[in-house]
C-alpha cells in the first residue's frame, strides 16, 4: 500500500509541475509580448517548468535573509523535532530551523556552484579557442596536458586534491573549476575548430585581420549557441560534484547551511521513514532536472529539425 | 501523345500531386498540382532548378515523404495500386522489390559498415524474391552487364574501396537486383567527374533499355536528360511548365521559361584581343611545386594572368586546380618556385605579406554559404575590408557599402541590414563578389564560383563578374570544372591533371583542334543537347578504339 | 592487417604514457602536502622520535626521484607501504575492498548495458512518440538527480519498516554469492538507474544522428522494415559512439561508487578513500587513486581499441 500511496503522489507531483510550467508560460506570453512570447511559445512544458524553478531560486538564494524565518546557525529547539507550526519543516540534528537552513541552503549551495561554474567557464573557453586558432605547439600542449588531467576521474582527482589543500571553500572553488574547466576546454576547442576551418575564417586570414578580431569577431559569435547550452550542463555537474563532496563530508563544512552535508547530516531520519533528510537533496534534484529542461529545449531547437 | 500505346501499358499515373513542407509550425506548399503518366518501359525526364520539387516527386511516386513533408491532395496510382491509401505493409513490399531508387551520392547511399554484395542481397532475399546464393550469382551477371571492373570479385569491398563512378553503376545495379517495373534515378550523375559521368550513363541507359524498365530521370541537366530520356517534363517551383517528348521538346519549346533554360548554353562574352608582347602580367605562376606532407599535389606549374583578362584553370576533381588557388593566395607555400605580382615576387607565407600585397589579390568561393560568418551583417561583411585596407569610417564607409551593393545590383536599403541567412544563393554568391571589389583589388580568384548555383542564377553571376572586370581593369583567374562556364567566359585557358598543366593557350585555340589527348576526352565528353550525342559518341569512341 | 595492429600497439603505448604521467601526479600530491605532514598526522602525540619515524616510513629522508622510484616499483608488485592511520599494509586493506566494488559495478553493468541499449534502440525507434518523450524525460530526471537522493529513495521505497531488502550492505560473515546479490541489490539498483539513463540517451543520439544519412534512407526505399533500418543500418555505424558511452558509464561504475558506497555502508574501495582522505591517510589516498586511474585509463583505451575495430574503413584499406 504503502508503494502504491507514494506513486500516487509522484503523479500528482508531476501533475502540479506540469501544470505550473503551463501557468507559468501562460502569464510570460501574457506580460512580455514579442520576442520573448515568441521563444516561449516554442518551450514544451517541461523546459518552462524548468525555468519557472529557475527564477524561484534565484528569488530565494537572492532575499535568503528576509524570507527565512530564523538565522541561519541559531538553535532553536531540540534537535529532530518533528514539523510544526513554529518549525514548519522541523529542526535538525542540533536544533536548528529546517526550512531556514533550507534557504540558506539555496544561497550557499547553488552560489558556490555558480561560481565554480563560471570560474570553470572562463577558464576553459579562452583556452579553448586560443588552442584551436593558434594551433600547432600550443594547441598540442594544451590538449594533452587536458587530456593527462581527464585521465583521472573527477571525483578521485578532486578527493586527492583536497586531501591536500584542505577543505575550505576558496579550493573547493578552485579545485572543482580546474578539474571541470577540462571539459569546457575540450568543447571549446572542438566548436571552434569546426568554425576555424569555415572559408570565412580563411577569408578573414587573408585579408590580414589580428587574432583579437578572429576570435571576438569571427568566431565567439559562431560558438556562442553550444557554449551557452554547455554552460548549462556544466552547472548541473559542478552543482552534483560539490554536493557529492559535502555529503562525504568532504565539501561545504559547517556550521554553513549547505544542501548536501544536510542530507549527510540526518541521513539517520531516513531509517525511521521520516523523509526530512530528502527535503534538501530533493531540492538539489529539482534545480538539477530544471537546468537539464531547459538546456534540453535549447539544443533540441538549435539542432533544428533533425527529427 | 502518340497511340502506340494502350491504356493497359500505363504503369504509373499521378494526378494533382500536391506535396507540402513543414516549416516554422506551418506548412509551405513544395508541389503545387502536378500530373504525371508513366508507361512500361518507358524513360521519362524530370527537370528543373533547385526548389522546383523534382526529388519530392520522385520519392511521391514510390509512395515515400521524407520527414517533415506530406502529400496534401492528389492520386498516385501504381499498376491500379493507390500509393496514398495503401498500408504501410503494401508499400514497404512495392519499394526496392518493384519501384526502385539510385540515389545522387552513391558514395552517401551505400552503408559504410556492408560490403557491396550485402546490400544487392538485402533487397531479393528480404523481398523473398530469391536466395542468397542466386542472388550473388545474378549480382556479378548484373555487375559485368554495367561494365564494372572485376564482376567477381567487387562485390566483396566495402562502399570506401570503390570509386564514385563505379559505386553509381553497382548502386544501378543493386536497384535493378528485384527486376523491377520503375526505378527512380535522382540525378545520378550530378557528384560525378565529366569523364566519369559519360561511362555512367552508358551503362545506365543501357541496362534499362536490356530489362525493358521504366524510369524517371530527375536532374537539373538538359543535355544529360536528352540523352536518355523519352519524353521530358520541366518543373519551376512545384509547378508543372510543360511536357513533350524529347525531340520536340529540345526543338521547339513552347514556354518562355524552358526557352529560358536552354539560352543560357549559348552565352558567350565578346573574346579579348591577345596582350601585347612584354607586357608585365599582374600575376605569374613560375614552376610552382607544391604539395602537402610527402605528396606534391602540383608539379612545375606555369602560367600568367594579364590585366583584364580572364584566365580559366580546368580540371577534374584532384587536378590540383584549388591548390593554385591556396598557392597564389600563400596559405600554402610552394617548396620550388615562386609567384610575381606586378613582375616582383610575393612572399611565400601569407602572413608575412603587406597589406596591401593582401589587398591586392582578393578571392571569391565556391560555397557562399561557407565564406560569409552568417552572424555578421551585409553592413559589416563588405564594410569591414573597406574599413580595414582603405581607412573608411562612420558615413563615407556606408556610403561606399552603398555603392558596393548597388554594383552588385541589389537595393542598398533593403539588403544592409540582412544577414546571410536572409539571402538567396545567388545573392549571396553577389555579397561575396562586394567583399572582393571593396578591397579595390586588381585580380580576383574566382573558386568555382557558379558550380554551387542554378544555370540561370550563374550566368546572372558570370554576366557581372564581366561587367566588373572591364569597369575595374580586373584580372581574373576562373578556378573550373564546367566546360560551359570556360567557353562562357575565358581569354585563355589552363587544362590541368594530376598535378600537371597539360596544356595552355587561348581559349580560340583550346576549343580547336589538335589536342593533347586528354583535352580531348575532355571536351568530348561534355553532353551536347543532341538526343543522338551520346550514341554517337560512344560509337566513335569504338570505332577509334576497334 | 598489419597497419591496423601497429595503430592499436600505439594506441596501447599512449595509454601506458598517460597512465606513467599519471602515476606521477598522483605521486607528486605528497610532495605538495603543505607544512610537516609528519607533525601534523602525529597531532599531540608528536614527539622527535615519532616524526623521524614517519618521516622515514614515507622515505622524506630521500631524493624525490628515488622515492617515485620505489613507489611505483612496490605499486607494480601490490606494494602499497603502510597506512598511517592504523599501521597495516595498504595491499591488505585494499585486496578485499577491489574486489567488493569490481563486484558492485559488475553487478550494476551486467543489469544496466544490455537494459539502456535496449531501450535506446527502442527509443530511437519510436521516436517523437509519447513513449519516447516520456522515456526522455524519465532519463533527463534521473541524471539530474544526486545519487545519494536516489539511493535514500530506495532506502525509504524497499527498506524502511518491513522492507524487501537490507538497507545496510555490510556484507559481514563472508555470505555466499546469491545472499551477496541480495543484500548489495540496492546499491546495485541506484547505480543502474543512474548509469542506464545516460546510456540510453547516448544510444538514442547516436542512432538517431544517422538517421539523416542518406543510406538510410536507401535502406527505407529498398523496402526494409524500419526496425531492420536501426538495427542493420544504424546500428553498426553507431557503433563506435555507443562503445565510448559503455566505456564512459563503465569507468563511472567504477570510480563513481563512493557515493552509493558510503550511503549503504558497502565495504568498497570507495568508502575506503573517503575515510582516508578525512584523515589524510595518504598512501592509501594515492594507491587507491592509483587503482581507479589505471581502471579508467584501461577502460577508455579499450573502447578506443573497439571503436577502431567497428570501423571498416580502418580495417579494410582501399
Amino acid at each position: 500500500m504503502g508503494i502504491l500511496l507514494n506513486i500516487l503522489y509522484f503523479i500528482a507531483f508531476i501533475v502540479a509541475s506540469m501544470a505550473a510550467g503551463w501557468l507559468f508560460r501562460a502569464v510570460v506570453i501574457a506580460v512580455f509580448p514579442g520576442r520573448i512570447a515568441k521563444e516561449m511559445r516554442t518551450a514544451p512544458l517541461t523546459a518552462s517548468f524548468g525555468l519557472f524553478m529557475i527564477l524561484l531560486y534565484i528569488i530565494v538564494a537572492v532575499f535568503a535573509p528576509w524570507i527565512a524565518p530564523f538565522p541561519e546557525t541559531e538553535i532553536v529547539g531540540r534537535e529532530f523535532q518533528p514539523w510544526d507550526s513554529d518549525n514548519w519543516l522541523g529542526t535538525d540534528a542540533l536544533g536548528r530551523d529546517m526550512l531556514t537552513r533550507m534557504i540558506y541552503g539555496a544561497r550557499n549551495t547553488v552560489g558556490i556552484a555558480f561560481a565554480t561554474t563560471t570560474l570553470a567557464f572562463v577558464m576553459g573557453a579562452i583556452l579553448g579557442l586560443l588552442a584551436a586558432t593558434v594551433g600547432g605547439w600550443m594547441d598540442q600542449s594544451l590538449s594533452r596536458s587536458v587530456d593527462v588531467l581527464m585521465a583521472i576521474p573527477s571525483l578521485i582527482f578532486s578527493l586527492l586534491l583536497l586531501t591536500i589543500f584542505g577543505t575550505s571553500v576558496l579550493t573547493l572553488i578552485i579545485v572543482i573549476a580546474i578539474i571541470d574547466s577540462t571539459r569546457v576546454f575540450r568543447l571549446a576547442r572542438s566548436v571552434s575548430v569546426t568554425i576555424v576551418v569555415m572559408d570565412y575564417i580563411e577569408a578573414a586570414k587573408l585579408r590580414g585581420e589580428g587574432r583579437w578580431h578572429l576570435i571576438t569577431r569571427e568566431i565567439l559569435p559562431n560558438a556562442l549557441a553550444p557554449l551557452v547550452a554547455e554552460f548549462g550542463l556544466r552547472f548541473c555537474f559542478v552543482f552534483l560534484a560539490i554536493s557529492a563532496l559535502s555529503f562525504l563530508g568532504l565539501g561545504i563544512q559547517p556550521p554553513t547551511a549547505d544542501w548536501g552535508s544536510m542530507v549527510k547530516e540526518n541521513a539517520t531520519l531516513i531509517t525511521f521513514g521520516d523523509i526530512t533528510p530528502l527535503l534538501p537533496a530533493g531540492a538539489i534534484a529539482l534545480l538539477t532536472v530544471s537546468v537539464n529542461f531547459v538546456v534540453d529545449w535549447q539544443l533540441h531547437r538549435a539542432s533544428g529539425l533533425k527529427e | 501523345m502518340s497511340d502506340q500505346f494502350s491504356d493497359k501499358d500505363v504503369l504509373l499515373t499521378v494526378k494533382g500531386l500536391k506535396i507540402e513542407g513543414r516549416a516554422d509550425e506551418s506548412w509551405m506548399p513544395i508541389v503545387n498540382g502536378v500530373d504525371l503518366t508513366l508507361r512500361k518501359g518507358e524513360v521519362l525526364g524530370l527537370i528543373g532548378e533547385s526548389g522546383a520539387g523534382k526529388s519530392t516527386v520522385g520519392l511521391a511516386a514510390m509512395g515515400f515523404t521524407r520527414d517533415g513533408c506530406r502529400i496534401s491532395d492528389g492520386e498516385i496510382l501504381f499498376d491500379g495500386i493507390d500509393l496514398r491509401h495503401a498500408g504501410t505493409k503494401v508499400l514497404r513490399d512495392l519499394k526496392g522489390k518493384r519501384i526502385a531508387y539510385v540515389a545522387q551520392s552513391a558514395a552517401a547511399s551505400f552503408n559504410p559498415s556492408h560490403k557491396l554484395m550485402d546490400q544487392y542481397c538485402e533487397g531479393p532475399v528480404q523481398h523473398g524474391v530469391m536466395g542468397r546464393t542466386e542472388a550473388e550469382s545474378d549480382a556479378v551477371d548484373l555487375y559485368r552487364r554495367m561494365q564494372l571492373p572485376d564482376p567477381e570479385s567487387i562485390g566483396f569491398r566495402y562502399p570506401h574501396q570503390v570509386s564514385g563512378g563505379q559505386l553509381q553503376r553497382a548502386m544501378t545495379a543493386m536497384a535493378m537486383s528485384c527486376r523491377p517495373d520503375l526505378i527512380i534515378f535522382d540525378e545520378p550523375t550530378t557528384a560525378l567527374d565529366v569523364t566519369t559521368q559519360i561511362e555512367v550513363l552508358a551503362a545506365i541507359r543501357d541496362i534499362v533499355e536490356q530489362f525493358d524498365t521504366a524510369a524517371i530521370y530527375i536532374t537539373h541537366d538538359l543535355a544529360v536528360v536528352a540523352q536518355m530520356a523519352d519524353r521530358i517534363k520541366v518543373l519551376l517551383k512545384g509547378d508543372e511548365v510543360e511536357e513533350a517528348d524529347t525531340r520536340t521538346m529540345l526543338a521547339a519549346p513552347q514556354e518562355e521559361y524552358t526557352k529560358s533554360l536552354w539560352a543560357v548554353r549559348s552565352y558567350t562574352r565578346a573574346e579579348q584581343p591577345p596582350v601585347a608582347k612584354g607586357t608585365t602580367p599582374v600575376v605569374s605562376v613560375r614552376n610552382v611545386t607544391a604539395g602537402y606532407g610527402a605528396v606534391d599535389v602540383l608539379m612545375d606549374v606555369s602560367f600568367d594572368i594579364h590585366q583584364r583578362r580572364t584566365v580559366a584553370v580546368v580540371g577534374e576533381s584532384g587536378s590540383g586546380k584549388s591548390t593554385v588557388a591556396r598557392v597564389i593566395t600563400g596559405l600554402l607555400p610552394p617548396r620550388r618556385g615562386e609567384i610575381l605580382f606586378d613582375g616582383k615576387a610575393l612572399p611565400p607565407d601569407y602572413r608575412r605579406r603587406t597589406r596591401d600585397q593582401l589587398r591586392q589579390a582578393q578571392m571569391i568561393y565556391q560555397m557562399a554559404d561557407t565564406a560569409l560568418n552568417p552572424k555578421l551583417k551585409i553592413r559589416e561583411l563588405i564594410g569591414r575590408p573597406a574599413q580595414m585596407y582603405l581607412g573608411l569610417q562612420g558615413k563615407a564607409l556606408t556610403e561606399r557599402i552603398r555603392q558596393l551593393l548597388d554594383l552588385i545590383e541589389l537595393e542598398p536599403d533593403e539588403y544592409i541590414d540582412r544577414l546571410p541567412s536572409e539571402l538567396s544563393g545567388g545573392q549571396k554568391q553577389r555579397i561575396g563578389i562586394a567583399r572582393a571589389l571593396a578591397a579595390e583589388p586588381k585580380f580576383i580568384i574566382c573558386d568555382e564560383v557558379t558550380s554551387a548555383l542554378d544555370q540561370l542564377v550563374a550566368e546572372g553571376i558570370l554576366k557581372l563578374l564581366d561587367k566588373l572586370q572591364t569597369e575595374f581593369d580586373l584580372a581574373y583567374m576562373f578556378i573550373t570544372h564546367d566546360l560551359a562556364t570556360v567557353k562562357a567566359i575565358a581569354d585563355e585557358v589552363v587544362v590541368m591533371k594530376e598535378g600537371k598543366v597539360v596544356e595552355q593557350g587561348p581559349k580560340s585555340e583550346m576549343f580547336q583542334p589538335p589536342h593533347d589527348p586528354y583535352t580531348e576526352l575532355l571536351l568530348s565528353s561534355v553532353p551536347e543537347m543532341d538526343p543522338d550525342w551520346l550514341t554517337d559518341l560512344l560509337q566513335e569512341r569504338a570505332a577509334k578504339a576497334g | 592487417m598489419s597497419h591496423i595492429w601497429s595503430m592499436i600497439a600505439q594506441r596501447l603505448a599512449l595509454g601506458l604514457l598517460t597512465l606513467f604521467i599519471v602515476s606521477v601526479l598522483i605521486f607528486l600530491a605528497t610532495e605538495l602536502l603543505p607544512g610537516d605532514f609528519a607533525e601534523e598526522i602525529l597531532g599531540q602525540s608528536a614527539t622527535p622520535e615519532t616524526v623521524a619515524a614517519i618521516r622515514r616510513e614515507l622515505g622524506l629522508d630521500q631524493p624525490m626521484v628515488i622515492r617515485y622510484v620505489q613507489w611505483l616499483g612496490g605499486a607494480v608488485q601490490g606494494d602499497f607501504g603502510n597506512s598511517l592511520a592504523n599501521r597495516r599494509p595498504v595491499a591488505e586493506l585494499i585486496s578485499t575492498r577491489l574486489g567488493n566494488t569490481l563486484f558492485l559495478a559488475l553487478y550494476a553493468a551486467a543489469i544496466a548495458v544490455p537494459l539502456s541499449l535496449a531501450l535506446g534502440i527502442l527509443v530511437a525507434l519510436f521516436r517523437n512518440s509519447a513513449f519516447d518523450r516520456i522515456a526522455n524525460a524519465s532519463a533527463l530526471t534521473a541524471i539530474s538527480f544526486p545519487e545519494f537522493f536516489v539511493a535514500y529513495i530506495l532506502i525509504l521505497w524497499f527498506a524502511g519498516a518491513g522492507g524487501y531488502f537490507p538497507s545496510l550492505s555490510t556484507l559481514r560473515g563472508d555470505p555466499d554469492l546469491l545472499e551477496k546479490l541480495y543484500r548489495s541489490f540496492l546499491p546495485a539498483l541506484t547505480l543502474t538507474l543512474v548509469v542506464t539513463a545516460h546510456m540510453m540517451r547516448m544510444t538514442r543520439a547516436a542512432i538517431i544522428n544517422l538517421l539523416a544519412s542518406p543510406y538510410i534512407e536507401m535502406a527505407r526505399l529498398k523496402g526494409m522494415n524500419p526496425m531492420r533500418v536501426i538495427v542493420k543500418h544504424a546500428l553498426p555505424n553507431a557503433l563506435a559512439p555507443i562503445i565510448n558511452v559503455i566505456a564512459i558509464n563503465l569507468a563511472y561504475l567504477i570510480t563513481g561508487v563512493v557515493v552509493v558506497e558510503v550511503v549503504f555502508v558497502y565495504p568498497g574501495l570507495g568508502q575506503l578513500m573517503v575515510d582516508s582522505v578525512a584523515s589524510r591517510d595518504m598512501p592509501v589516498v594515492q594507491a587507491v587513486a592509483l587503482i581507479f586511474a589505471a581502471a579508467y585509463v584501461l577502460l577508455n583505451l579499450a573502447a578506443d581499441v573497439l571503436s577502431t575495430l567497428s570501423n571498416p574503413r580502418l580495417i579494410h584499406r582501399r
